[in-house]
């Protein structure tokens, strides 16, 4: 049936071209397709019923949704993989810049430097913005305070400040008026994580308090009536249960601030050596990376930079593997078995007649 | 208040010379049918067979207590859903309360463990009674009288993070209680509950993985781990089968002489079958609830004084 239907979509597609004068790819496309649609609901209605028909179209529809959807997706990774693989080798690890030369060729050097300072700006944030954004969530969903409602308003809006401000912030309230007097606060990984931590702060708090939302209040009820205190409630029954919900908001940050730039511009500043010290001195980090290096007139560094965005790509990726592991562990038990149930979404229609 | 407050005997704190003794068998003993009904007149042999020498520090005082109230009045924001409610809960017996929906059974019982002040625009008037100490006294812990005094919700609402065993000790540890010997305390409350044997051999699964009426005897199980002295039940088996609910009808029969119970239900029937006392809540159209009628279940079930218990428990209205 499916070649069936491709065979009248070329021939649509003749018709097409042979009749009328071409007018761009995009309204040719759009033309077979809907002849395709056309051809397929007629052949599908003359052979199972015009039920089945309305049936295809409406899954070809769909497909066709998903595909459109998914082909900008496939088509950026896949770029990305080219252009950066081409740098990317061991060294990209283990080197730094040093010594590099625009007349060398790109994979010479590497990004260690950036990988070191994104992990350490990122865990840094990650430090001061998860206890913050808990308590906040916490305090959003489990307290009685009047303060909510200000708070979660203050929250959404923090939610959409440009990132660029965040480094901004820093920027002027730190940098700016004490580089000169205290040490700490002058270009470092230390301000960029500050930075990144006010980006995520919103971002974990939100998604914290849904999860915490979706935690039945019987069970809240439930830890109370067993004498035990609002606190220890919400520390022993709330937090575990939301558990899984609360890793995934701990990525979502994460994967919030990794690939940001504008807050490191002025804050970590970039820095073409290895810095492991993220208290003292300029720092890279791999966003920087990409944009420093994409921005410098030499092919080579070039496709440094691209080898650092698949880095960066890879590094996303790998973080909601972790987490959906992570999440995983203890419920698992009760996914096998979920499996395990006969699958009954096997509809019986009639396979293709071709 | 004074009469009530002998039973407190019922239950030997001393360690009864019996070992916990052969695990399995204990509780199949137990699920004998009518062995419920036999436990209540024997208390002695009942309450050595489970308090095995399992101490708690911490916990509640041992042994069942009388809990009353007097003139309870209940409001949510101003609209008074309760009035004058004057009972007397003996120890080591079981209360029903029944009526239809709406009358303010959950109300009650609610503010019989504190829980009432944790619906914000809650309040209330009037005195409750454990022992004879008032548990909204000056200076009384809603959590000290939430250990004391446990409670089984309508829905059960087993902790879906923690496994099986865990979810016994839940009490003990959200309470601060020390316990000397966790693994007979497990096994003690499981079986008291009446699941020990279906779990014996799975209690580091999830507590959700069981099924409803599994999970609302693990609820059980959870609440006597911490030995209260009063066991509040909502509507406990009314998300439940008939094996369920009736496993858990066994269940209180055999509890009665270490705790008292007081049990919400509106199955005639069980409320008939379980207790020794029963209380009859009414609330006209836009009025207050209040109790029609008191005293002991047969009495309410066969000759009650006021027309509406008649009525009511011959199933023509709510
Ligand atoms: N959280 C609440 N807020 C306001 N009114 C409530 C609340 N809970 C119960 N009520 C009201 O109190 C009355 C008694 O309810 P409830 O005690 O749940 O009755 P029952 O358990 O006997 O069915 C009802 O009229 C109900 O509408
Ligand atoms: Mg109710």
């Amino acid at each position: 049936m499916a070649l069936c239907a491709v065979s009248a979509l070329a021939l649509a597609w003749l018709v097409f071209t042979r009749l009328t004068e071409g007018t761009g790819w995009l309204g040719f496309l759009l033309s077979a397709f809907a002849a395709f649609l056309v051809l397929l609901y007629i052949v599908t209605a003359d052979r199972l019923g015009r039920l089945a028909a309305t049936d295809r179209v409406m899954t070809v529809l769909v497909v066709t949704g998903a595909v459109i959807l998914l082909v900008p997706l496939v088509l950026l990774n896949v770029y990305i993989f080219q252009k950066g693989l081409k740098a990317l080798r061991l060294g990209f690890f283990l080197d730094d810049q040093r010594g590099i030369t625009p007349v060398m060729a790109s994979s010479a050097g590497g990004g260690a430097h950036a990988v070191v300072g994104t992990i350490q700006q990122v865990g840094l944030a990650l430090l001061f913005s998860l206890p913050l954004g808990l308590g906040a969530a916490i305090f959003l969903n489990e307290s009685r305070s009047r303060w909510r409602r200000p708070v979660r308003v203050f929250v959404d809006a923090m939610s959409g400040l440009p990132s660029v401000l965040a480094g901004l912030f820093v920027f002027a309230v730190l940098i700016l008026p004490y580089a000169s007097s205290i040490k700490i606060f002058s270009f470092n990984g230390l301000m960029a994580s500050l930075a990144l931590a006010l980006i995520m702060l919103p971002t974990i708090t939100r998604t914290v308090e849904v999860v915490l939302r979706l935690v039945p209040d019987g069970l809240r009820e439930a830890g109370l009536a067993l004498g035990s205190t609002r606190v220890r409630t919400t520390w022993s029954v709330v937090l575990p249960t939301a558990r899984t919900g609360i890793t995934t908001a701990v990525v979502l940050g994460v994967a919030r601030a990794v690939g940001e730039t504008a807050p490191l511009l002025f804050t970590a500043f970039g820095y073409d050596l290895m810095n492991a010290n993220p208290t003292d001195g300029a720092q890279e980090s791999l966003p920087l990376f990409v944009y420093r290096n994409i921005r410098k007139p030499d092919a080579a560094a070039v496709e440094r930079g691209f080898a650092g965005a698949l880095v960066l790509m890879l590094i996303v990726i790998g973080l909601f593997a972790l987490a959906r592991f992570i999440g995983r562990d203890r419920s698992k038990a009760r996914t096998r078995k979920a499996t395990r149930r006969p699958v009954r979404d096997a509809t019986p229609v009639p396979e293709d007649a071709a | 208040m004074t009469d009530a407050d002998s039973p407190i005997a019922s239950a030997p704190v001393a360690p009864a010379p019996v070992a916990p003794a052969p695990v399995a068998s204990a509780p199949v003993a137990s699920y004998i049918p009518g062995s419920a009904t036999a436990n209540g007149a024997n208390g002695a042999n009942g309450a050595a067979e489970h308090r095995a020498p399992v101490t708690l520090t911490g916990g509640p005082p041992p042994g069942a207590a009388t809990l009353r109230s007097v003139d309870l009045c209940a409001w949510f924001g101003d609209r008074l859903v309760l009035e004058d409610v004057n009972l007397l809960m003996p120890a080591g017996q079981v209360t029903a309360l029944i009526g239809p929906s709406g009358c303010g059974k959950s109300t009650f019982i609610r503010m019989l463990n504190r829980m009432h002040e944790l619906v914000p625009s809650a309040s209330l008037a009037g005195e409750v009674l454990l022992d004879g100490a008032d548990i909204y006294g000056a200076g009384v812990r809603a959590q000290e009288i939430r250990m004391r005094i446990g409670m089984v919700f309508q829905k059960p609402n087993p902790f879906p993070a923690m496994t099986i065993r865990e979810n016994v000790l839940a009490g003990l540890k959200l309470a601060r209680i020390k316990c000397s010997d966790k693994d007979t305390l497990v096994e003690q409350s499981l079986a008291r509950a009446g699941l020990w044997r279906e779990v014996k051999d799975r209690l580091h699964s999830p507590g959700g993985a069981l099924s409803g009426g599994q999970q609302q005897r693990l609820c059980i199980a959870r609440s006597l781990a911490v030995h209260p002295n009063v066991l509040l039940m909502d509507e406990p088996c009314s998300a439940l089968d008939p094996t369920s609910t009736a496993r858990i009808e066994e269940t209180i029969g055999e509890l009665r002489d270490d705790v008292t119970i007081v049990i919400v239900t509106h199955n005639m029937q069980q409320a008939h079958r379980v207790s020794d006392l029963c209380a009859f809540f009414l609330a006209a159209e836009n009025q207050p609830g209040r109790v029609v009628e008191f005293g002991p279940t047969e009495k309410i079930f066969t000759e009650p004084d006021d027309p509406r218990t008649l009525q009511y428990v011959q199933g023509r209205f709510g």
